[in-house]
């Protein structure tokens, strides 16, 4: 027997919170979790700031990487086998692909993307078909098989079902970090029976499909999703922390740019800057490392870049008031960033507007023009029905518009009145703040 | 602020009117290829390259009210044509949006349907890959809109002509 069918001489289990128990038997999974590159996610939090506001939330992408595939394989084991539908020779492919789904992941991801303009979804396949230690482990199960893992989760695999496993609109990663999120964040929203849903999962050609019988099961996992997303993904105190990491990592590079001499140099972040990242660059980079600088810049001398590190690191964070952008309050706005100016606060780093589509968590929507597959129930007469025309709850919130957008601004600094007490004052009247 | 909002309502305003998400989803992603600044992050989903933050931004824009969503029944389905309101244009007006070359391209692209642009865009997102690869990708992945040989080097020189208008003068 191959490297691909080898089976470690005694099952391992990880103790996990949400799943009890994460089980390996291949050996391929074992040798994959032990790289450098799956381990360096174990210092890449799963929910980035989230963990200011929730201070539960410090688990990281190793263990959500680990619940994935722990789902997967149960699917894969459990219920996808012996169906007719389901190619066994597709299980290793599947249970990589769960485990690694995660792997280009960057320190803070979502502010790091969008200042460095970068895409985690790449990394993960520079990592998979690169030179790394997780590619070498690949190769040892067939000249093709990185390739393939990569095309999974890059959802470019002809195999769709495969493919819907990890990526559709009820798969093992949601199904996760719903549930491990809503743990340690300690919310009680987020719960489903994950068990059930297993259960009444069956394999099609192109994605999985859930028995009639399970739909109270599947409202409960799109309820939780719905709720999650508002009280946990959306909460305003954690993007206010998102929005100064946002202008900690413009203002380092701003000043990069400008030819200022950092008292503690930036070397993990120069070839960012210089928008020439290599695999080698980026896999150096996790949350310790920025973390370190973060504290490290509270003694520069730029007076806008130590504040903002003392900011996040010490949890002073924005405050924030409703906005809504019509004309009217675009006005206001531009009132403000020229009070801001007159008072010596400078509008681009310490007034921000941020709207929900700034994070892109996405909602339950029946198929639009095929742009998305919905989730499809399959009726004892062997029908197949799209979710929201049986479910009435289903039907009420998917595809429902809900925006927010929030103006950050920091109160301590307005209410200082030792400097520029009037302009303050007209300041804090615009934002409607008490005196 | 609210640059990429408004960069969505500008390209919505100089198409006029665009019919259909999926269309919309592709005219963007084109653009984005082409290397005009729009900075929503697409994925390749079962049908091609599609943007949850572009849907999201939308639909923040409708209820906004600077963009106007009709709906529209087709066979079987529901087509969503956008166009931008004068709440809109008052927004834009205050926007500093430039982007000159972007009027050609995207009025070029709105005069294709959605089923070539689907085949664009897709040829342009397996960018790195040979012709060769590129062409069994879509007969793999996109098996079902049976797109043809001569299609797939139609969209090659399409997005050549497109280069051109978008390279600015």
């Amino acid at each position: 027997m191959g490297y691909s069918g080898e089976k470690l001489q005694e099952e391992k289990v990880f103790k996990d919170p949400v799943h009890r128990y994460i089980h390996v038997r291949d050996r391929v999974i074992w040798d994959l979790i032990g790289t450098k590159e799956f381990q360096r996610l174990r210092r890449i939090k799963q929910l980035g700031t989230t963990y200011l506001t929730f201070h539960g939330a410090e688990h990281s992408r190793l263990s959500h990487s680990l619940g994935v595939y722990e789902i997967v394989r149960r699917i894969v084991d459990d219920v996808f086998e012996g169906r007719p539908e389901w190619k066994p020779e597709e299980r290793l492919l599947s249970l990589c692909a769960a485990l690694l789904h995660d792997l280009g992941h960057g320190p803070f991801s979502h502010s790091f993307e969008k200042v460095f303009d970068l895409d985690h979804e790449q990394f993960t396949q520079q990592i998979i078909v690169g030179d790394t230690e997780v590619n070498k482990i690949l190769l040892r199960v067939g000249r093709d098989f990185p390739k393939k893992v990569a095309e999974v989760i890059a959802k470019t695999y002809k195999g769709k079902l495969v493919v819907s496993l990890i990526s559709s609109q009820i798969d093992a990663d949601r199904m996760d970090y719903l549930q491990r999120d809503a743990y340690f964040t300690g919310v009680s929203y987020g719960h489903f029976d994950m068990e059930r849903l297993l259960r009444v999962m069956r394999p099609r050609e192109e994605h999985a499909v859930i028995k009639q019988s399970g739909m109270h099961a599947v409202e409960d996992y799109i309820m939780s999703r719905y709720q999650m997303y508002w009280q946990v993904y959306f909460h305003p105190v954690t993007r206010s922390a998102e929005v100064i990491l946002t202008k900690i990592l413009h203002r380092a590079k701003h000043l990069y740019e400008s030819g200022y001499e950092f008292a503690q140099e930036p070397h993990h972040f120069y070839s960012l800057f210089k928008g020439e990242v290599t695999l080698t660059d980026y896999l150096k980079m996790d949350e310790s490392v920025m973390l370190y600088y973060f504290e490290a810049w509270e003694e520069e001398n730029d007076a806008i870049l130590k504040d903002l590190c003392t900011r996040f690191v010490n949890r002073k964070l924005f405050k924030y008031v409703e906005f809504h952008p019509s004309n009217s309050q675009m006005n206001r706005l531009m009132e403000l960033r020229t009070l801001f100016k007159k008072a010596g606060i400078d509008p681009d780093y310490y007034l921000v507007v941020d709207s929900s589509s700034d994070l892109p968590y996405d909602f339950y929507r029946p198929g639009e023009e095929e742009e998305r597959l919905p989730i499809h129930l399959l009726k004892n007469n062997g029908e197949i029905r799209e979710l929201s025309r049986e479910s009435e709850i289903v039907d009420a919130i998917s595809g429902k518009r809900r925006t927010d957008h929030k103006l950050y601004y920091p109160a301590d600094l307005l209410r200082d009145e030792s400097t520029k007490k009037n302009i303050k004052k007209q300041i804090r009247k615009l934002l409607e703040l008490s005196d | 602020m609210f640059k990429d909002h408004a960069n969505i309502i500008n390209a919505i305003s100089t198409a006029g009117e665009i019919s259909g998400r999926k269309k919309l989803q592709k005219i963007v992603y084109i653009a984005k290829k082409l290397s005009f600044p729009f900075h929503e992050k697409f994925q390749f989903h079962f049908y091609g390259p599609y943007s949850e933050e572009l849907t999201l931004r939308i639909e923040e824009l409708c209820e906004m009210g600077y963009l106007n969503e009709v709906r529209e029944k087709k066979a079987g389905y529901y087509q969503y044509c956008y166009s931008i309101t004068d709440a809109g244009q008052d927004f834009l007006s205050i926007q500093e949006v430039e982007m000159p070359a972007l009027e050609a391209c995207l009025q070029d692209m709105n005069e294709q349907n959605a089923r070539f642009l689907e085949l664009v865009s897709t040829v342009l997102y397996f960018d790195t890959l040979e012709k060769e690869e590129v062409t069994e990708k879509i007969f793999t992945l996109k098996s079902k809109q049976k797109y043809t040989l001569e299609e797939i080097d139609e969209a090659y020189e399409y997005i050549e002509q497109l280069k051109t208008k978008a390279k600015p003068n």
